[in-house]
This record gives C-alpha cells, sequence and structure tokens, in this order.
C-alpha cells in the first residue's frame, strides 16, 4: 500500500557519484523538514499567539472575564475585559447556523451520493465546489446588502442586521463542507450493505434511513463538526451581518457580536502591547482552542470509519 | 411507494436549497455590478476617496499576495506530502503530521491574522507588508496543498514506482522522474484551488499588510514592492462597503462581481484541467 511496505525488497543500486548522492541526501533531508512543517506550524501559531497575550494572563480575573457580559476594552476609567457575550454571540450563531446546514447538508449528501447519477451528480458536485468558493467578503456583503433589506421586509425585526442574517449566511457557508465530507462518508458504505438492504425489499429511502446513516453516522458526524468548525472561525460575513452589538440575544433578530468578529473590527485600533490589543490576542487563543478541539473530535470520528 | 417519492422530493427541494441562492447571488451581483465594469474600471486606480476610478491598485494586490502567497506554500506543501506518501512510515510522528495538517486547515483565519502579526510583522521584524501578508496567507494554504498533493499521489499506481526500484532507480529518482509527472496534473489542479481561495481571503491580510487606500503608479506592473503595503480586492469590498460614505451604489457590486468572478473563473478552469485529464489517464 504504501512505499515503506516494499522498504525490505532488495533493490539492486548502480554506481554513482559522490555528488548524486550528496544531492540526493540534501534532497531528503529538505523533503523530511518540509514533511515535519504542518506540526512546526500548528505550534507556532499557538505559541506566538500565546505570546502576544501571555502577559496579561495574570492580570485577569478569569471568571469575572469569561462569564460577565461587560466588554468596555476602552473605557476610560473601568475597562472591562468580560466576553461572556461574544462567547453566547459565537455559540449563537454557529449553533442557529448548524439547525439549518446539518440537515440540509446531510440531505443534500444523501441526495448526490445515493438519488442521482451521471451528469446530475457532476454538475451537483461543482455547483456544490462553486458554493464553498465564494470568498466570505462577498458572503458579508450579500449580507450587508441584499438580506438586511430582505429581512427587514418580510420578517417581523427592527434591525436586518442581526442573528438571523449571521446564521443564514453561515449556512450557506458551512454547507459545502458537510455535503463534501457527508458524501465521502456515504460513498465509504460498502455496496453489499445497499445490495443486501435491496434483495430484503427495501426501498431506496429505507436502505438510506435504516442501513445507510447508522454505517456512516461517525463519518456524518465528523462532517457536521467540520462545519461546525468553519463556522465558528468565520470573520467577514459575521463581521458584516450580525449588526456587532454586544449582547445577549432573545430572540433571532437581536444583533449579536461574535470571538472572530471582535478581533477583526478592534485589533487595528489598538497599540501594540497594550492590554485591550494583548486581550484580543487571548480570544485568539480561546478561538484556536475551541476550533482545535472540535477538529480533533472530528478526526477521530473519521478515525473510526476508517477502522471499520 | 409515497414515502420514497415525498423523501426523493424533500432531498431534492434540499439541494435546491442551495443550488438556488448561488444562482440568486450570481444573478444579483451581474445585474447591479456588470454596468460598471470595463477594461478602463479595471485598470485605472481608484481616485476621489475611492469614490471614483478603478481598483487597478487593488487587483495588483491581490495578484501579487497570491502569486508570492502560492510560490511559498506550494514547494513546501509538495514536499510535505511527498513525505507522508513516500518516505513515512506509519509510526507515532507521522500520524503527528497528519493530524497537525487537519488542525491547520481548521485554524480560523482570523487567528492566522493574529498569528501573521505575531510572528512575521512583530517577532521577525517585517512590518506590515506585501510580505508579511503573503506569508501569513502561505501557511493558511498549505494543509489543503498538503492534503490535495497527498491524494494527487496516492493515485499513482505502486507498480510505476516498484517497475522503477527495479531498474535500479534510488527512491528521489523514481519520485522525481516518475511519481511526480505523473500526479502533475492532481498537484496543479489542487494548487490553482487554492488561487482562488487566497485571492478571497480578507481577515489574515487586514493587520499584515493590506490597507484601506494606497496611492500606486498606474500602467505598471511592478508598482508594488516587498516591503510595500498594498490595497487588495477583498479588503477593497471590505473598505467601499463599511468605512467609504457616499460611494456610488453599483461600485461595491462590482467590486464584488470582479472578486466573485475571478474566484469562479480559476474554480472553473481547474475543474475543466481536472476532467480533461481523467479522461486521459490510461490507467
Amino acid at each position: 500500500m504504501t512505499a515503506s511496505q516494499t522498504d525490505n525488497l532488495k533493490r539492486p543500486r548502480m554506481a554513482r557519484s559522490m555528488a548524486a548522492i550528496l544531492g540526493e541526501r540534501t534532497i531528503e533531508l529538505i523533503i523530511r523538514i518540509c514533511g515535519v512543517s504542518a506540526i512546526v506550524f500548528v505550534f507556532g501559531i499557538f505559541l506566538f499567539v500565546l505570546r502576544e497575550g501571555a502577559p496579561l494572563i495574570g492580570k485577569l480575573d478569569w471568571t469575572k472575564v469569561l462569564f460577565s457580559q461587560e466588554w468596555y476594552p476602552t473605557s476610560k476609567g473601568n475597562v472591562r475585559y468580560g466576553v461572556g457575550a461574544l462567547i453566547v454571540g459565537t455559540l449563537s450563531v454557529t449553533g442557529l447556523a448548524m439547525l439549518f446546514a446539518v440537515p440540509f447538508g446531510i440531505g443534500a449528501a444523501v441526495f448526490v451520493s445515493e438519488f442521482s447519477t451521471g451528469k446530475v451528480k457532476e454538475t451537483l458536485k461543482i455547483v456544490i465546489e462553486m458554493l464553498a468558493a465564494i470568498p466570505s467578503i462577498v458572503w458579508g456583503f450579500i449580507g450587508l446588502s441584499v438580506m438586511n433589506r430582505l429581512i427587514q421586509q418580510y420578517l417581523p425585526a427592527p434591525v436586518g442586521l442581526n442573528l438571523l442574517n449571521g446564521a443564514i449566511l453561515l449556512a450557506l457557508m458551512s454547507v459545502p463542507i458537510i455535503v463534501s465530507i457527508g458524501e465521502d462518508a456515504l460513498k465509504a458504505v460498502p455496496d453489499s450493505y445497499r445490495e443486501a438492504a435491496m434483495a430484503m425489499g427495501a426501498t431506496r429511502w429505507q436502505t438510506v434511513y435504516r442501513v445507510l446513516f447508522p454505517a456512516a453516522r461517525n463519518g456524518l458526524l465528523a462532517a457536521a463538526l467540520l462545519g461546525v468548525g468553519r463556522a465558528i472561525g468565520e470573520t467577514m460575513a459575521v463581521l458584516m451581518a450580525t449588526g456587532h452589538a454586544v449582547n445577549i440575544p432573545k430572540s433571532i433578530f437581536d444583533p449579536i457580536r461574535t470571538l472572530t468578529a471582535t478581533i477583526a473590527a478592534e485589533l487595528g485600533e489598538t497599540a501594540v502591547g497594550s492590554d485591550h490589543y494583548r486581550m484580543l490576542f487571548l480570544i485568539g487563543v480561546l478561538l484556536f482552542s475551541i476550533t482545535f478541539v472540535v477538529n480533533l473530535l472530528a478526526d477521530l470520528a473519521v478515525r473510526g470509519v476508517r477502522k471499520q | 411507494m409515497r414515502r420514497e417519492l415525498v423523501a426523493r422530493i424533500v432531498l431534492g427541494a434540499m439541494v435546491a436549497a442551495m443550488v438556488l441562492p448561488l444562482l440568486a447571488i450570481i444573478a444579483y451581483l451581474v445585474a447591479k455590478g456588470a454596468p460598471l465594469i470595463s477594461l478602463k474600471f479595471l485598470t485605472t486606480n481608484p481616485t476621489h476617496g475611492m469614490r471614483e476610478g478603478g481598483i487597478w491598485s487593488a487587483l495588483l494586490g491581490t495578484i501579487y499576495l497570491v502569486v508570492i502567497a502560492l510560490a511559498v506554500s506550494a514547494p513546501i506543501g509538495v514536499l510535505c506530502a511527498v513525505y507522508l506518501n513516500e518516505y513515512a512510515k506509519d509510526n507515532w510522528l507521522t500520524r503527528m503530521i497528519n493530524l497537525a495538517v487537519v488542525n491547520l486547515a481548521g485554524v480560523p483565519s482570523i487567528v492566522h491574522a493574529l498569528f501573521g502579526l505575531g510572528a512575521f510583522v512583530l517577532f521577525a521584524g517585517i512590518g506590515r507588508s506585501i510580505l508579511a501578508a503573503s506569508l501569513t496567507l502561505a501557511i493558511m494554504t498549505l494543509p489543503v496543498i498538503i492534503a490535495s498533493t497527498k491524494e494527487a499521489l496516492a493515485a499513482v499506481p505502486m507498480s510505476f514506482r516498484e517497475a522503477c526500484w527495479n531498474v535500479g532507480a534510488s527512491r528521489w529518482q523514481t519520485i522525481w522522474s516518475i511519481v511526480l509527472p505523473n500526479s502533475l496534473s492532481g498537484i496543479l489542479t489542487g494548487v490553482i484551488l487554492q488561487v482562488s481561495r487566497t485571492a478571497g481571503e480578507t481577515a489574515p491580510i487586514m493587520f499584515t499588510g493590506a490597507v484601506f487606500f494606497k496611492k500606486i503608479q498606474s500602467g505598471t506592473l511592478f508598482a508594488y514592492s516587498l516591503t510595500d503595503q498594498c490595497m487588495a480586492l477583498s479588503m477593497h469590498l471590505y473598505t467601499v462597503t463599511t468605512q467609504v460614505t457616499n460611494a456610488p451604489e453599483p461600485l461595491p457590486y462590482a467590486i464584488a462581481l470582479v472578486l466573485l468572478g475571478a474566484v469562479l473563473a480559476v474554480n472553473a478552469a481547474s475543474i475543466v484541467v481536472r476532467s480533461l485529464l481523467r479522461s486521459r489517464k490510461k490507467w
């Protein structure tokens, strides 16, 4: 399967010049260095972001920071760094987005994988790729210009830039990844399962519901988790579409603010090395940790699929 | 049987709910933005506080960022994939690398921005510049290039390598003369796809090198230098929609359309390349 399996085969070697051998050694060394680069970068990202934020860690009252919703980083007399409302903002917009994206994404994955063939299948896959390619800034602009007006016109919402607006955008942005990973998971179920179900007289939908869903459970879970990871980390679209008000939402028409959007909006205005600046890096550490865990879980779920 | 029909219709509707917004967005942007787009719009610099003129300086900035970012990340990513697919044994280090690749792909773009600012701009002392922004983008695209290249390399049949080893070629000679040429199309497709992703990113470049406005010489392709800050299409769209007051109404639509058009054209190109090469493959 891999190159390493043939290691023990004796390969005849021709006599080669010292220079050629040295050259090859150098290249192989470079390849090895590049090989571990991904690890270096993941640690590097964590360390450098933490490094900028670290001096502030000891100065904060962490229960207050995590649970207070008072985010007043530029207050003259009483600076407060409560990220509670920002965390709730991120979770609410991600949660609402997943409420749309997970059923639709998995439904679309089933349609592409089980209910369509040939040209239709190819076309749908291309369309989904296209959807995935739309830059987040363009989504943000759509939210700001189009969705904003639609929501104000047709829904009983005082403002168009709110939780719902951001969630719809996030759903559309994370659906492609759910579809493509979900489709992979369904494809990985052996055809013999389908044949067995058909032979018992099951309809296609019964096969999907009773056979494929249980068999592809882990892969579908991974698809949903990767969608969540994508939604939590999204910045520009939520920055432009959610109204950017520090607020615990009481309805889906309330404006909110997310962790990511806060960094994007405020980092440009802080002085390097100030407390506010360091706090934004600490929010970055928090975001990194959340997505790290989500991706780790998704990876474990996928690995479960492979073991089967 | 009725349930079967219902399932088919519901699932079809779910697909439609994804396809229709895509078409609607494209149609709407074309309707609103297309009248403004002309060769002159693309090739003149913005003037009058970005309310008039074209988008040349932003377009050129995006090209700089994309080219430099991929020039850095493509070789590293390809070699990393070569390591994973051709050299690595199934041990803890390989598992760590694979896990790192997955997690690197999931790092939020704004965290990449913080990293770029902390590591390249401040720690390495490069300052806010095209170079710092490109390096930030490069790290962001790296995991995807690794993944797509790995897939392309794995698609080369093992028998090709074995045949090459049997005539006495070393491992690297085999990779260079057999594996890479036979997977080149797949590798290229993966890299091309990253062109579109890189061009669309905003958050990672906001604090590392992109600026709201920069005056550059028009009519030359070499108006920026590596240590300059630059404008970028994505950033320009953000600026015009949120920072510039009284911008003419079609202007942001036109910018969004140019950005989206470029991204989708690049994607379409990679799809065409892929299907052409797939049909030519003989194994």
